[in-house]
């Protein structure tokens, strides 16, 4: 066990017959003429998933669909088969933390989380606040306003603001956004204990690493469309198998253009004024042979730049495929 | 329906923004103003009936419920704070009465009692300073739901709100006949002049249909202000 894994607070089992499942089926939702999410069907039950995609992609729409913020222009989001929209009520299983960064921030975050207890009616709004506060970590800095803390620490009492009435579904847009590397280290892992005890957590990220690290199962979003969907390592497989492209710089282009032509692993060359654009269909082989191969024909290499290496180009490829 | 944990949210943000210090501007220019003719005019004029009627409950009222009234939901969802209080089951209904009443009373406590005081400065604790001052408290309510009304429903409610009392209430309003059916300004001075029986009032309805109309404002924005915060939508970005 890690030493962050030992500093987290306890997370209770969730008392309920099973998860609550969460269900998009076929949504589509405009905002005027632009679609913003495009039918997407999907169904999430207990553990953490991981919704990642580029900046724009539609991850908020779709937190915010789900937490009956905004009404599918088509199709239906459930939530334990019952609609979020205009039902306020769903709140009592769910907890949500938005993206943006307004929070009340003359209130100190103790007041604001046991004001959120309050607002749950909760039987003790203060100690439920306590114990939201302990986990994440904001007890030492509790009676300070929030308009005083860093983006990081006003993140954090969000999510205890979430946390207080110990709901079955939490989604979080963006929830990582500010922290350091210590405090992301432990939400991922209050995160993962809280999937773990049976809840279902969606969270939305545009960074691989932190969907690498604590998602079971990912989402994946690109222009409104559900591009992947499933386990983690699959996605991952399928991201670093897609074809890339690099651009090569050597002693002797064209003759390093008709060496690599030769390679299975290279789909095709087009010699450019500012080198070689490789398109390499395996990107392991690729790059384990070109070292191999220039050196053989006796081709310096002077520079090798991988140009698509863009979260967005690796989206785009998993639309694609 | 009054929910006190909203009640206490609204307060704070309320007076824990510098806007809160234009409140109480309007009712001293109302007592300056008093002070000033009282000095100049002892209370042997028509004055205070016209400063009280047209400057107390027909500007002071409005200005300060517009200030509050636009404040106290309208700045939450300009800044997407309200997030944080639809993400609960509290019912929405709760929340919009919980808003109106802190609006109404604050506004009663920067504008009614202003207007009271003006009154009692005026001319004593006579007829006219309690009329004026309960037909101050009927509008304090009215323009708290009309402008909370505007805050759920509208994405400019300052804009629609100045547009009701500048251009309805203020022109068409006295140019129309029938527009004064729907005029808070003349169902607050329909109380006044009932209670006060002061004809210098510029009021042009009785007790019983400023109170009816009132009470039919009240239940309709109630209604619509809670069924616009239900379907309350986080706009794009």
């Amino acid at each position: 066990m890690s030493a962050i894994e030992q500093t987290a607070a306890p997370v209770a089992p969730i008392e309920t017959d099973g998860p609550l499942i969460v269900r998009f089926d076929h949504v589509t939702h405009w905002y005027g003429n632009v679609v913003a999410v495009n039918d997407i069907s999907l169904e999430l039950g207990a553990g953490v998933t991981g919704l990642l995609g580029p900046n724009g992609a539609g991850k908020s729409t779709i937190l915010h669909l789900l937490s009956g913020f905004l009404s599918p222009s088509r199709g239906s989001v459930t939530i334990d088969g019952v609609s979020p929209w205009r039902h306020p009520d769903v709140f009592r299983t769910v907890g949500l933390v938005p993206e943006r960064d307004s929070v009340y921030a003359f209130l100190t975050a103790r007041e604001f989380v046991t004001a959120s207890a309050k607002l749950h009616k909760l039987p003790d709004p203060k100690a439920a606040a306590e114990r939201a506060l302990e986990l994440v970590e904001m007890t030492q800095a509790a009676d300070r306003p929030i308009q005083t803390y860093s983006k990081g620490m006003r993140q954090r009492a969000k999510v205890a603001a979430a946390l207080v009435h110990d709901p079955k579904v939490l989604l979080l847009d963006e929830p990582f956004n500010g922290m350091d590397p210590r405090q992301r280290m432990h939400m991922m892992d209050l995160l993962r204990g809280l999937g773990a005890s049976g809840r279902t957590i969606l969270f939305s990220s545009h960074i691989l690493e932190e969907v690498e690290k604590l998602a079971d199962t990912v989402q994946v979003v690109v222009a409104g469309r559900l591009a992947a969907s499933g386990d983690y390592r699959t996605i991952r497989r399928l991201m670093t198998t897609r074809p890339h492209v690099f651009l090569l710089r050597s002693t002797d282009d064209r003759a390093l253009a008709g060496v690599l032509i030769a390679s299975d692993a290279v789909q095709g060359v087009e010699v450019t004024k500012a080198g070689l654009e490789v398109h390499a269909s395996d990107h392991g082989t690729f790059t384990r042979e070109l070292a191999k191969v220039s050196r053989a024909a006796g081709i310096g290499l002077r520079e090798v730049v991988p140009s698509d290496e863009s979260l967005e180009s690796v989206f785009a490829y998993l639309v694609g495929s | 329906m009054y929910n006190s944990t909203v009640a206490w949210i609204s307060f704070r943000a309320l007076f824990g923004r510098r806007r809160a210090l234009l409140f109480v501007l309007p009712a001293i220019v109302l007592v300056i103003i008093t002070l000033s003719l009282k000095g100049a005019h002892g209370t042997v004029s028509d004055w205070p009936a016209l400063v009280l009627g047209r400057v107390g409950v027909g500007a002071v009222v409005p200005l300060t419920a517009l200030l509050v009234g636009t404040s106290v939901l309208g700045s939450e969802i300009d800044d997407n704070s309200v997030l944080h209080l639809l993400a609960t089951p509290v019912p929405r209904r709760d929340v919009i009465v919980s808003k109106i009443t802190v609006s109404a009373l604050t506004t009663m406590l920067f504008a009614a009692v202003p207007v009271l005081i003006a009154g009692i400065i005026a001319q004593g604790p006579h007829k006219l300073a309690i009329g004026c001052f309960l037909g101050a408290i009927l509008g304090s309510i009215v323009y708290s739901c009309l402008f909370v009304l505007f805050s759920a429903a509208l994405r400019h409610p300052v804009i629609y709100s100045l547009a009701y009392v500048a251009l309805w209430e203020q022109l068409i309003a006295t140019l129309v006949g029938g527009a004064k059916y729907l005029s808070i300004e003349q169902w607050s001075l329909g109380i006044a002049h009932s209670v006060s029986d002061n004809g210098n009032l510029d009021s042009h309805l009785t007790f019983t249909p400023s109170i009816v109309l009132a009470v039919i404002a009240v239940v309709l924005t109630v209604w619509y202000a809670t069924e616009r915060l239900s379907a309350f939508v986080v706009r794009a970005d």
